[in-house]
């Protein structure tokens, strides 16, 4: 009795931290946006306000790193997709000479320290003339996100069963009738993920931007360190929120599409 | 060279009649002289085999004994190191599945699970570009047949092992194919349902006259369904037979020993008592009488064990050195005692071949 009363205190102890830690955070960003000025001993905010998010809206400098965002993040997943996909399919349904060593080869951009590999990259683009162009910027976005659009695919191609691209053949699909009809559509769900996981990754990217990119073309996460050093906090805040949602609206969407989907129980089939 | 078969138009058979083996002309589907080595390995050895119109040929042999092998080649989704392959008359050896005129129901099922049941059957038609009016009521019509309309728009993931399996059959009956192919249709059914899918499958094919190839390692299943049976081993057709045939003149100990229950003795039953020899007497169990008395030809027997099948005993004997099984119904033997047994019927087999 005394023995499973303490572990609930200690589970209610535990919970109540994560919830601190995890929604703490958030919260004070959130009344932040929102206050006219907040100080140490009060509870609340002195008084609310609108202010920051028109101030961040009129910002012209503001406005086009959010525009800069919007357009990079989409451009890399389109480019990243057309690269990688490809690659993928390969992957998943291919065993050629040299497969494994390949596979690993493309986590190794990963492996190393992310500045190290900007540095050399940053020699490279001066010598090719890319610096502040949005292909350069763009190169970047996709390095990041090229694991993402190889690995989860690969394992979304590999688990399509190959008897139902069998099935297709015998109903008398060529083998390009079969690929769009059935094999893309079964692997959506991993491709859909992977293409969510390189949005973020794009819209997150903060250091190759700020290398290649600055002055000219600055995004969102390259943006927040120049807030957070010359502008008020609230404004801060008000961009930290904008910056999140489309992680949070993707999140939901994918949730929504791809785990609860008649396309997940798809794969509860043999 | 390959054989050029004619075209001859498709005589009606009625249902349940015997087939006699086809002459190459008028069959099919024409097997010949089909050759598959895997990974060095020979899986497929100089198979011959002729199927007449309407006809159910089963594959039947132990798991790795090349018949999937054969049904994929059939399929096309194996090309054939050497051998032909006739379907109606035309040789298809070199074409792709997608263009051969047969239908494959797979052991998996292998339904589209972005499909309804509808789209799956319909996507064969799709394919071949005819028209809606005319999808809808083919479709229907195929759903039908398996008794599925009534899911026509569920998704295969929400339906039965059973029904997905119906489904399969319906997608393949659908595309009206030359020859129906089955890969091991029932394994992945319940006991029961097996019996019942398997009945099922044999009365569509008979009323539909669908010449169809089953492969398949259950011998219950190739002994209830087919019209004749071709008995698989090692990449080689042993024998190809009606079943009743298969089952009471098997032509190789193999056949015997994999169709069927067998007692198995080297040496011979002579006389009423057993003579050891170099050649192997096969007695199926129903062959062996028991008695309370000697008689002509019995010899004693030990009753060491009774295991009741429901509708027949099987019983354990021991004597004259061997261990035999019997089946009989009616009275129970009391495990313990002696009686005496008659070997009403036997095979005899040297080298594997039937003698007598």
């Amino acid at each position: 009795m005394a023995r499973r009363l303490t572990t609930n205190v200690l589970l209610t102890l535990f919970l109540a931290l994560l919830v601190v830690f995890i929604l703490g955070p958030l919260l004070w960003l959130g009344i932040r946006a929102f206050a006219t000025s907040w100080t140490y001993p009060n509870l609340l905010p002195d008084g609310w306000t609108l202010e920051w998010w028109r101030k961040v809206i009129a910002d012209n400098q503001l406005s086009t790193a959010v525009q800069n965002s919007l357009t990079f993040a989409p451009l890399t997943v389109i480019v990243s997709a057309v690269i990688c996909l490809p690659a993928a399919y390969a992957f998943g349904r291919h065993d050629f000479a040299g497969r494994k060593i390949m596979l690993v080869g493309i986590f190794a951009t990963n492996a190393f320290p992310k500045m190290g590999l900007f540095v050399t990259m940053a020699s490279m683009f001066y010598a090719l003339g890319l610096m502040q162009t949005v292909l350069g910027i763009v190169i970047v976005h996709v390095m990041g996100t090229v694991v993402f659009m190889t690995w989860i695919p690969a394992a979304a191609f590999g688990a399509v069963p190959r008897s139902l691209e069998e099935a297709a053949r015998d109903a008398g699909a060529s083998p390009a009738r079969v690929f769009f009809r059935v094999t893309l559509p079964l692997a959506l769900p991993g491709i859909l993920v992977a293409m969510v996981m390189s949005f973020l990754a794009s819209f997150d990217e903060a250091q190759g931007t700020y290398l290649v990119g600055y002055p000219d073309y600055l995004t969102m996460p390259t943006q927040m360190y120049s807030l957070v050093l010359n502008y008020p906090l609230q404004m801060a805040a008000v961009f930290s929120i904008l910056l999140s949602i489309p992680s949070v609206l993707l999140l939901a969407l994918a949730h929504r599409h791809i785990m609860g989907g008649q396309l997940a129980e798809g794969f509860q089939l043999r | 060279m390959r054989p050029t078969v004619t075209h001859t138009p498709s005589t009606t058979t009625p249902a349940g009649a015997a087939f006699s083996p086809p002459a190459a002309a008028d069959a099919a589907l024409v097997l010949q002289g089909l050759n598959k080595e895997l990974g060095g390995r020979p899986i497929v050895t100089d198979l011959d085999l002729a199927v007449a119109r309407g006809e159910l040929v089963c594959l039947l042999g132990p798991s790795g004994c090349g018949k999937t092998t054969t049904l994929r080649m059939v399929a096309g989704f194996l090309a054939p190191d050497r051998g032909a392959i006739v379907v109606d008359g035309k040789d298809v050896t070199g074409l792709p599945p997608e263009r051969r005129p047969s239908a494959m129901v797979f052991q998996s099922y292998a339904l589209w699970p972005h499909m309804t049941v509808f789209k799956n059957v319909a996507f064969p038609l799709r394919l071949k570009g005819v028209g809606k009016a005319q999808i809808a009521e083919r479709v229907e019509a195929a759903l039908e047949l398996v008794n599925l309309t009534h899911h026509m728009g569920s998704r295969p993931g929400r339906i039965s092992g059973g029904e997905q399996q119906r489904v399969a059959l319906a997608r393949a009956l659908v595309q009206e194919p030359a020859l129906l192919l089955l890969d091991e249709p029932l394994s992945n059914l319940d006991a029961r349902l097996r019996v019942k899918v398997r009945e099922e499958i044999r009365e569509i094919q008979q009323r539909l006259g669908i010449t169809t190839l089953l492969v398949t390692h259950d011998q219950d299943e190739a002994l209830s369904v087919s019209d004749r049976i071709a008995v698989m081993n090692d990449g080689r057709i042993e024998q190809v037979s009606a079943p009743t045939q298969l089952y009471a003149e098997p032509e190789t100990e193999f056949v015997a020993t994999f169709v069927g229950s067998l007692n198995r003795v080297s040496g011979t039953f002579s006389d009423g008592g057993f003579v050891p020899g170099p050649e192997v007497t096969a007695v199926r169990p129903e062959d062996i009488s028991l008695h309370d008395h000697p008689g002509s030809a019995t010899f004693p027997v030990r009753v060491d064990r009774v295991v009741p099948h429901g509708s027949f005993i099987e019983v354990v004997l021991s004597g004259e050195g061997q261990t035999l099984r019997a089946f009989r119904s009616g009275t129970v033997p009391v495990v313990g005692s002696q009686v005496h047994a008659r070997v009403e019927r036997s095979m005899a087999f040297v080298d594997g071949r039937r003698v007598s």
